[in-house]
């Protein structure tokens, strides 16, 4: 007889696999962190996550929280929209992000800007310099095209229908699925507005820390870039951790930085100005 | 004998639809399948802000990153199909004669204005303003707000990424043809910007055709 042919040797089944452990899964709580930065107590960690090929999270972080996305093994793409958690209706605006900062490129000191005039992330650390604002999030067809398929429940699941569950499971729906970055994996414009991929893969372990200046909904996804021009589905897994941190105070460096990043913050304050 | 404004019409068939889109104003029209959409700049470096919905289901929409991920490059010239945020085809640019058009700056905002240019121009009128306002009639809203195309506005790119928007490149009488792939719901923003070189710091008509199958 099957061991799993009565509830109780189905619960015994079950539970015996309840402590399995693997590379890619979270870490909860998130005190028991693997990774946590110098000076940050492992009461303050409130997250870790580690995405394997295809993978997908979302997480609310508050305003001050640090969030870090390290590419463990040099050939993550971490695809990624933003939301305000308290009126999703407000989101990361690409163009926006790149019009009224005058450049193209992330770098440390950039914002990621809303469509409402807001500051949602700041950019405080990044050893990697290479990511991508143009190219966007691989589809079900260009999956399809590259691997054989695209969907949700294969092998090669594509960035755009990630992110389409996980919004869905904040009551969002498809049309929420915003223009997106891709950390990790760049693209660079040339004089003639070519796109030259920066695709690497690149040495392990570069990472990136950005800092929530309005309560957020982060999504992130793990696939591969869409202009990856590899046959097979390759993507490294992507650590996300988060951690508690002070709201940007009024003489931070990248508060002031610019007139119109100042702007951009004043409209955060006067937003939580209530 | 030709004047201009038939002039303006060479090389299309049936003319289904003719109007002209005041400065600063909205516009939005149904453009079936094998339809043409042509936008004539009237008097030149207008920018015609531009998002499509696919008739069908409206959150599937215009998406800048797909077309750009598609051509591998940021700019749209002719031959350029526009593409769907799922990859589909929506329209192809058949013809235009300005050398390239953008589709990385966005439209402007009252919200990005008082970055851009500081607070006191929250209350000038804007792009997304005049998305909201058309597709608020078909209940589209805020969310149904994605990066744009601007024809006929100009947004070089340089070698240390330094970008922005500068003056344009298009002249009084040209046009864009954009040959549907799908039956789609264009929407028009002529921009009423006056803070950037967009418009030549004067807001002017753009003239909408759309023509039948050829």
């Amino acid at each position: 007889m099957s061991t799993t042919a009565d509830p109780k040797g189905a619960q015994a089944h079950a539970r015996a696999m309840g402590n399995t452990r693997i590379e890619t899964m979270p870490t909860l709580p998130a005190s028991a962190a693997a990774t946590r930065p110098d000076g940050v107590s492992a009461q303050s960690m409130l997250w870790e996550t580690t995405l394997g090929a295809g993978g997908y999270a979302a997480k609310e972080l508050r305003r001050g929280a640090r969030l870090r996305l390290t590419d463990l093994y040099g050939d993550a793409c971490a695809s990624m929209l933003i939301f305000n958690a308290e009126r999703p209706v407000e989101r990361l605006n690409v163009a926006d992000t790149i019009k009224i900062q005058w450049n193209a490129y992330l770098a440390p000191g950039k914002l990621l800007l809303s469509d409402m005039g807001r500051v949602l992330m700041s950019l405080i650390e990044d050893e990697a310099g290479t990511h991508d604002l143009f190219c966007g999030a691989s589809t079900a067809r260009s999956n399809a095209e590259r691997y054989g398929d695209g969907d949700n429940w294969g092998r090669h699941p594509n960035a755009r229908d990630r992110f389409a569950l996980a919004v869905s499971k904040f009551g969002l729906g498809r049309k929420d699925v915003h223009p997106c970055i891709n950390w990790f994996k760049g693209v660079r414009i040339a004089a003639d507005g070519a796109t030259q991929l920066q695709s690497g893969p690149f040495a392990g372990g570069r990472g990136l820390t950005l800092r929530a200046e309005m309560d957020l909904i982060v999504v992130l996804a793990n696939c591969p870039h869409r202009l990856d021009p590899r046959a097979d589905y390759t993507v490294t897994p992507l650590r996300a951790s988060a951690w508690r941190g002070a709201p940007t105070p009024i003489d931070d460096p990248i508060r002031t930085a610019t007139p119109e990043g100042l702007r951009a913050y004043l409209n955060v304050e006067d937003y939580f100005s209530r | 004998m030709s004047t201009p404004a038939v002039a303006a019409l060479a090389g299309l068939a049936t003319i289904l639809l003719d109007e002209v889109v005041p400065p600063r104003a909205p516009w939005s029209h149904l453009v079936r399948k094998g339809e043409t959409l042509r936008i004539i700049d009237l008097e030149g470096n207008q920018s015609a802000d531009f998002l499509m919905y696919a008739a069908a289901d409206d959150a599937e929409r215009y998406s800048a990153q797909d077309t750009i991920a598609a051509q591998r490059n940021v700019y749209l010239r002719s031959g350029s199909m526009l593409y769907s945020n799922e990859g589909n085809p929506m329209a192809l640019l058949t013809g235009t004669d300005v050398a390239y058009h953008d589709t990385i700056g966005g439209a402007c905002s009252c919200e990005s204005n008082t970055l851009r240019y500081g607070f006191h121009t929250l209350a000038h009128h804007a792009c997304v303003e005049n998305f909201l306002e058309a597709n608020l009639r078909y209940g589209r809203g805020k969310r149904d707000m994605v990066s744009n195309i601007n024809w006929f506005m100009n947004v070089p790119v340089e070698a240390d990424g330094a970008l922005g928007i500068v003056d344009g490149i298009s002249a009084p009488g040209l046009h864009v043809d954009l040959l549907a792939q799908m039956d789609l719901v264009a929407v028009v923003s002529n921009c009423p910007q006056i803070n950037n070189p967009c418009n030549a710091f004067n807001p002017t008509a753009l003239r909408m055709v759309i023509a039948g199958r050829s």
